[in-house]
């Protein structure tokens, strides 16, 4: 008996392990952007909140859309993003390969993890005077910032893919007498390497969290020196406009790291 | 003719356990030799010493009279977890142990495809390990290991987590594998029957500490088929083999 069309849906939906396509997926994605939005759109027009507290969605669009056309919302999404993503490359270019030496010998594990878990301890707003005392408002600062909050995980995260290599497989790069540099390039980080990707996507939000928190300190320009600004002023469409503006960009960033992912590492299939 | 490879009172200790304790064993040239026993009497543990990734104690291993000091090209090893490298398809796979034992690459692509044909799986050289099933995994795992010729092969209860159909399809590939290329196996069960079927000589070790105890002689015919499992000589050894296991057992509980 061929089951019914309702009912695989369900269980595609609903089991542990089902599968839905891509459309499916996509809508249920959407609709609940679009109830959020609809229970927020109603609640500001029935007059429930004082647009000081929460504009309405429409208030908040034009004033977007305002800066937008005047180039202060480009402006300040390029200074953001250049930030993010000079920070990040700068954390990751010394986090993956440090984080490979640790995962594979003990020596250096020793050495340096209890330091990285002793630092990644420290709250990095803590950091925030020194790293303004040492760097003033540069963006060397918010380089720093994003550093301190994201290298030592990193470090710590791609340690953990290293070491989740399968023993076999490097028994096999042994038996076919494979030179220790060899089994590193040839076994060790290929196979990590979509676990290091992982940890790169994952982290890449952190370095988000760090820089705006860092602009929303000392900056003189970026989405979080918009922010705070606007927050001087009472602009709350300004405020809630630039956190959304985060939202999305982060959400693009998320979900291009895993489409590059799809094509990187096609074998490394995740479930779901 | 010639031992191909010397096991001379090899001893091995884990913290809490003797794992191995005067084991010796030597397997002539081209003799399919298996290890059975009791769960936890050293059989992986003796393996993996061969095979040099684990270091032991006491006692001297031999490759064609020489000493053996690590892992190396000569001693192949076929791992029950495949071990396939997942982000290399399955000639590539090949390919990979072919160019690491020195072979240059249009030379590497030809003895790969001679050897997935061997392992009938040629249709399959260009899928990834994940487009595989279980058995197919193991048989390119096995042509991988046949590839670059070591002089000893090492395999590990390879066939140990496939179903019993596709068990018994593996085992007959690889006698008729076996029985064209002529190669010393020392191979790791804990199927009695299934070391019958393949084996010239069967090995059985006993535990607390791991030991040698007895030796079986298989006087069957070859080329060996499927049907030899069923005739009284075959039956009648897998009873004397199972036997001596069993009293292993009886004894744990004792
Ligand atoms: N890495 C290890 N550390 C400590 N003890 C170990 C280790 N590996 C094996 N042992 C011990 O050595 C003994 C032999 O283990 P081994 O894996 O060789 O058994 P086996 O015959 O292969 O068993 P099985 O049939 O279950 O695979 C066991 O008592 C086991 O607990
Ligand atoms: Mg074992």
């Amino acid at each position: 008996m061929r089951r019914s069309k309702a009912k695989a849906l369900w269980r595609g939906l609903f089991t542990t392990g089902g599968e839905i396509g891509r459309g499916t997926y996509l809508v249920i994605s959407a609709s609940v952007f679009l109830v959020l939005l609809a229970i927020w759109w109603a609640v500001t027009s029935a007059g429930l909140v004082p647009p000081l507290f929460l504009p309405a969605p429409g208030a908040i669009w034009d004033k977007l859309a305002g800066l937008a056309l005047d180039g202060t919302l480009w402006g300040d999404v390029e200074v953001s993003v250049y930030r993010v993503v000079a920070g990040f490359v700068i954390a990751s270019a010394m986090a993956v390969p440090i984080g490979v030496l640790i995962g594979t010998s003990r020596f250096w594990e020793a050495a340096l993890e209890p330091l990285a878990d002793f630092i990644r301890y420290m709250p990095v707003v803590a950091f925030l005077p020194l790293t303004i005392l040492w760097a003033g408002t540069t963006d060397l600062q918010k380089f720093l910032i994003i550093w301190i909050g994201t290298f030592f995980q990193q470090v710590l995260m791609v340690m953990d893919n290293v070491k989740r290599v399968p023993p076999d497989f490097i028994g096999l790069g042994r038996t076919l007498g494979l030179s220790e540099l060899k089994l590193q390039m040839k076994i060790v980080i290929p196979s990590a390497l979509p676990g290091i990707w992982d940890t790169l996507r994952i982290t890449f939000g952190w370095a988000w969290t760090w820089l705006v928190v860092a602009e929303l300190v000392a900056a003189d320009s970026g989405l979080g020196y918009r922010i705070t600004v606007s927050q001087r002023y009472f602009e709350t469409d300004v405020t809630i406009g630039y956190i959304l503006v985060l939202g999305v960009l982060g959400l693009l960033c998320d979900q291009m790291m895993k489409a590059l992912e799809r094509v990187l590492f096609p074998y490394a299939k995740r479930r779901g | 003719m010639a031992p191909k490879l010397e096991i001379k009172s090899v001893n091995k200790s884990f913290k809490r356990t003797r794992a191995l304790s005067d084991v010796s064993l030597t397997l002539r040239e081209n003799e399919f030799v298996s290890l059975v026993g009791v769960s936890g009497c050293g059989k992986s543990t003796l393996l993996s010493i061969v095979a040099g990734l684990l270091d032991y104690d006491e006692g001297d291993i031999l490759v064609d009279g020489a000493p053996m000091t690590g892992p190396g090209l000569d001693r192949g090893v076929v791992f029950q977890s495949y071990t396939l490298l997942p982000w290399l398809t399955a000639r590539k796979n090949i390919e990979f142990a072919l160019k690491a034992a020195g072979h240059k690459g249009a030379e590497c692509r030809r003895i790969a495809d001679e050897h997935l044909a061997l392992v009938r799986l040629a249709k399959f050289a260009d899928s990834y390990p994940h487009e595989l099933s279980g058995g197919m995994k193991q048989r390119v795992a096995i042509a991988r290991a046949l590839s670059y010729r070591p002089k000893v092969l090492l395999m590990d209860e390879p066939f140990g987590a496939l179903d019993a159909m596709t068990r018994h399809e593996m085992q007959t590939l690889l006698t008729r594998v076996w029985e064209q290329h002529k190669l010393t196996v020392l191979f790791v069960t804990h199927d009695v029957e299934e070391a019958v079927y393949l084996s010239d000589r069967i090995v059985a070790m006993t535990v607390g500490p791991g030991r040698i105890k007895t030796e079986f002689k298989v006087d069957l015919p070859r080329p060996r088929t499927q049907e030899i499992i069923s005739t009284p000589e075959f039956m009648a050894l897998q009873k004397r083999v199972l036997a001596t296991i069993r009293e292993d057992l009886v004894s744990d509980e004792a």
